[in-house]
C-alpha cells in the first residue's frame, strides 16, 4: 500500500491480510491462493504489510476493550490516511469488525468478505471456473463460520462458489443460520476450552464426515484450523481434506 | 335476585385488578433497574419484528411440532379472552350470557369456536405435560430447571387445562337446563365439544346442575384473574412480555459488539489524537462491563422476563452441547433472579445492590462465560429474540477490565497483541512474508 501511495495509486481494493493469515502456516496458503486469484484477474489492489495489525476481535471478545480500541484506532489512522474505501478479508472476524464495529471509531469503509469477493469475479465472468479438476464430481460439504454466518447474514456466497465447482455440495444437518460453531470463536481460539464431555470442533468434524463428504470447505482461518485438528482427531485426514474456498477456486483455476 | 353475587364478582375483579397493578409496577422497577437505553429507532421495522416474531410466532415454526402445539394454546388464550369480557360484564350486570340475544346465531358460532380452541387449548396442553414429564425432552429436563421452574411450568400446563374443563363443564350443564326449560338459561343450539361431556350430568336435579354450573362459571372467572396474578410471578410472564421484547429487539448485524464511549475518549489521549467532542465523564464513575443487574441495560432484564425458559438457546450452544457449564438460559434466568432479589430486597427497606451479592459470582461463574464461542446460535434460536450473548460479553468486559480475572492464556494473547499486535507472538515485521513465495511462483 505505501509503494502505490508513493507513486500516486490509489488502489481498487485494500487485501486485509489478518493475523492468521500473515503468520499461520496453513493459513498462508490461502492468502497465497487468494492473491494469485486476484493477481491473475488483474485486480488493482493493495496490502498494508508491515503497517497492519489485529483487528483487536479476540481482545474485545475476551473483554478487554482499551486493547480492542487501541488496536482499532490505530488501524483506523492507517486506513483513513491511505483514503481507503473497499476492504476485502479472507477472515470473517476481521470482517465483522472493521464492517461493523469500526464506524462507530470513525472507519467508514465497504467491507466484503473473500467469499463475496470471489462469486462477484465468477459472476462477471472474470473467474472462469473450469468446472474439472480435483473436486470433479465430489462430494463437498460447507462449514458455515458464525461470523460470516449468523453474524452477518452471508449464507449463498460460499455456496454459489462451491455450485459453480460442479461439485456435489451436500449440507450438514446443522447448516446456515442453525450452523454449529467449531468452537473457536469468541477468543477460544487462543485458550483451551472450559472442562466438558468433548470438544466442539470434534462433534462438528463428527456431523461433516457424516455427509460422506470427500472435502470440507470453510471460509474462515480459525474453522480452518478447528476442522483439520477435528478430521486429524478422527484419523481421517488421509481421505479428507479441509480447504478454504480460495484455494478450491485457485486449485480449479490451475494456478 | 340477590345482588350479593354481584357485589361479590365487582370485589374480586377490584382486589385482582388491586394486586395486578401493584405486581405490574413492582416488574416494571424491577426491568428498569438496568441502565438507561435508548432504542426507538427504525420505528417501522420494530413493528415489523414485533407483528412477524411475537404475534405471528414466525420462529418458533423452526420446530414444528411444538410449534403446532403452542399455536393452539396461543389462539386459544387470545381469542377466549374476548368471551372472559362477557363473563366481566355478566358478573357486574347479573345477566347470564349478555351477547346472545344481539348476536343469535352468530353467538352460537363463536361459542363453538370457543370450545373448538378450549379443547385444542388441552389437547396441547397434555402434549406438553407428556413431553417434560415422560418423554422428558433434553431440554426441558437440563439442570438450571430443577426445583421451582420445573414445578412452574407443569403448574402452568395443569392450571390451563383445568380451566378448559370448566368452560365445557358450565356450556354442558348451561345447555342440559337450558333444553330442560330453565327460563334464566338459553338454548343456543349445538354445542359441540361441551356435548360430548353432557352424558356425565345428564342424570343430575336441576338444583345440582345450576350448582355445578354457576360453580364452573366462578371457578374460571377467579381462576382467570388469579392466573393472570400468578403469571407475575411465573416463566409464563412472556404472553405479555414478548411484545415489547420483540419491539425492542436488536435490529443491528448480530455480531456487532455495543462501542464503548468512555474508552474511546482514553484511547484518543493516549493515541495523542485531538477529541473533538469530548463524551462528558459520567458525574458518577461507573464500572467497566457488567457485575450486577444495574450494570446492564433495562433490555438486557427486559429479555430476561420475557424468557419462557424452553430452552431452544441452551438446545443450540455448542458449549453446553458439549458438556460445559455455561446454558444461555440460565444466564437468563439468573439476571432474572437477582433482579427479583434486589427488588424485593429494596421494597423492604433492605440494602438492594448492597447487599454483598452480584449477578457475576453469586449467580454466574467465570467458567460459565469463559465458555461462550459469541456464535450466536443462542440469540438465533430464541423464538422471542432474547439475547444472552449481550449479557455474558458485559460481564466478560468487567472480567478484564475491572478484575484483570481473564483466564491466563488470554492474557498471554493480550501481551502479545500489546507488544507484536498480533493474537501470536510473531514479529511485525515478519507480517509480509508470505509474499515472496507468491513473487516466486509467478515469476
Amino acid at each position: 500500500m505505501a509503494e502505490m501511495a508513493a507513486n500516486g495509486q490509489s488502489p481498487e481494493v485494500l487485501f486485509w491480510v489478518g493475523c492468521a493469515g500473515s503468520f499461520d502456516e496453513r493459513y498462508k496458503a490461502v492468502t497465497q491462493a487468494f492473491v494469485k486469484i486476484l493477481n491473475k484477474v488483474g485486480v488493482s489492489f493493495a496490502v498494508l504489510g508491515p503497517e497492519e495489525t489485529c483487528t483487536g476481535d479476540p481482545a474485545r471478545r475476551a473483554g478487554n476493550e482499551f486493547l480492542f480500541q487501541m488496536q482499532a484506532v490505530a488501524n483506523i489512522q492507517v486506513m483513513n490516511a491511505y483514503e481507503v474505501k473497499k476492504v476485502v478479508t479472507a477472515c470473517p472476524h476481521c470482517f465483522n469488525t472493521i464492517k461493523n464495529e469500526y464506524p462507530a471509531l470513525g472507519g467508514n469503509y465497504e467491507v466484503i468478505h473473500h467469499s463475496q469477493f470471489l462469486q462477484q469475479l465468477i459472476n462477471e465472468g472474470k473467474v472462469r471456473l473450469q468446472g474439472g479438476g480435483e473436486f470433479k464430481g465430489k462430494k463437498i460439504t460447507f462449514h458455515d463460520s458464525c461470523y460470516l454466518g449468523r453474524a452477518n447474514n452471508v449464507y449463498e456466497a460460499p455456496r454459489e462458489i462451491i455450485k459453480a465447482l460442479d461439485v456435489e455440495l451436500v449440507e450438514m444437518k446443522r447448516c446456515k443460520t442453525k450452523g454449529l460453531c467449531c468452537g473457536a470463536g469468541g477468543a477460544q481460539m487462543f485458550k483451551e476450552p472450559e472442562s466438558g464431555k468433548k470438544d466442539i470442533n470434534v462433534e462438528r468434524t463428527e456431523e461433516a464426515l457424516a455427509t460422506g463428504a470427500q472435502a470440507i470447505a470453510v471460509g474462515c482461518p480459525f474453522c480452518l484450523t478447528m476442522m483439520t485438528d477435528g478430521v486429524k482427531n478422527k484419523n481421517r485426514e488421509a481421505d479428507v481434506k479441509v480447504y478454504d474456498l480460495a484455494e478450491m477456486v485457485a486449485k480449479d483455476m490451475g494456478i | 335476585m340477590s345482588i350479593l353475587p354481584q357485589l361479590a364478582f365487582v370485589l374480586i375483579l377490584g382486589a385482582a385488578g388491586y394486586i395486578l397493578s401493584k405486581r405490574i409496577k413492582f416488574l416494571r422497577r424491577n426491568i428498569l433497574l438496568g441502565k438507561a437505553e435508548t432504542r426507538n429507532d427504525q420505528p417501522e421495522n420494530r413493528w415489523k419484528t414485533m407483528l412477524l416474531v411475537a404475534f405471528g410466532q414466525q420462529k418458533m415454526f423452526k420446530r414444528i411440532v411444538p410449534a403446532f402445539l403452542h399455536l393452539l394454546i396461543y389462539v386459544g388464550f387470545l381469542v377466549i379472552n374476548l368471551e372472559v369480557l362477557e363473563f366481566v360484564l355478566d358478573g357486574i350486570f347479573g345477566t347470564h350470557r349478555l351477547f346472545a340475544p344481539f348476536l343469535g346465531g352468530f353467538y352460537t358460532a363463536a361459542m363453538n369456536m370457543f370450545e373448538f380452541l378450549a379443547f385444542g387449548v388441552l389437547v396441547s396442553c397434555f402434549a406438553f405435560l407428556i413431553r417434560r414429564n415422560v418423554m422428558k425432552v433434553e431440554r426441558l429436563n437440563k439442570p438450571e430447571l430443577k426445583g421451582w421452574p420445573v414445578k412452574d411450568a407443569n403448574l402452568i400446563l395443569v392450571i390451563e387445562i383445568v380451566l378448559m374443563f370448566a368452560i365445557l363443564t358450565m356450556n354442558a350443564t348451561d345447555q342440559i337446563l337450558a333444553e330442560r326449560g330453565n327460563p334464566h338459561y338459553l338454548a343456543l343450539g349445538t354445542l359441540f365439544f361441551s356435548s360430548l361431556i353432557r352424558p356425565v350430568f345428564e342424570g343430575m336435579s336441576d338444583g345440582v346442575l345450576v350448582f355445578i354450573e354457576r360453580f364452573a362459571w366462578w371457578f374460571h372467572i377467579i381462576g382467570i384473574l388469579g392466573f393472570a396474578v400468578y403469571v407475575t410471578y411465573s416463566k409464563h410472564l412472556h404472553i405479555f412480555l414478548a411484545f415489547p421484547n420483540t419491539w425492542y429487539s436488536n435490529l443491528k448485524p448480530k455480531g456487532e459488539m455495543k462501542n464503548m464511549p468512555e474508552v474511546t475518549n482514553e484511547v484518543n489521549m493516549m493515541l495523542g489524537i485531538p477529541v473533538e467532542n469530548p463524551v462528558e465523564p459520567p458525574a458518577e464513575i461507573g464500572r467497566f462491563g457488567a457485575k450486577d443487574v444495574n450494570d446492564l441495560s433495562w433490555i438486557n432484564v427486559l429479555n430476561a422476563y420475557s424468557c419462557t425458559e424452553c430452552g431452544r438457546c441452551t438446545a443450540e450452544c455448542p458449549a453446553n452441547l458439549t458438556g460445559k457449564k455455561l446454558s444461555p438460559r440460565k444466564i437468563m434466568m439468573d439476571v432474572r433472579d437477582r433482579a427479583e432479589e434486589v427488588g424485593k430486597s429494596i421494597d423492604a427497606g433492605g440494602p438492594g445492590f448492597a447487599d454483598g451479592k452480584s449477578l457475576l459470582g453469586d449467580y454466574i461463574t467465570k467458567e460459565e462465560i469463559n465458555a461462550c464461542t459469541t456464535c450466536n446460535a443462542c440469540v438465533e434460536a430464541c423464538p422471542v429474540n432474547i439475547d444472552p450473548l449481550s449479557i455474558i460479553l458485559q460481564l466478560r468486559r468487567y472480567v478484564a477490565m475491572e478484575e484483570s480475572g481473564t483466564p491466563a492464556q488470554w492474557n498471554s494473547m493480550f501481551q502479545n497483541m500489546e507488544t507484536s499486535f498480533s493474537p501470536w507472538k510473531f514479529s511485525p515485521s515478519d507480517r509480509f512474508n508470505w509474499a515472496d513465495k507468491v513473487k516466486e511462483s509467478e515469476q
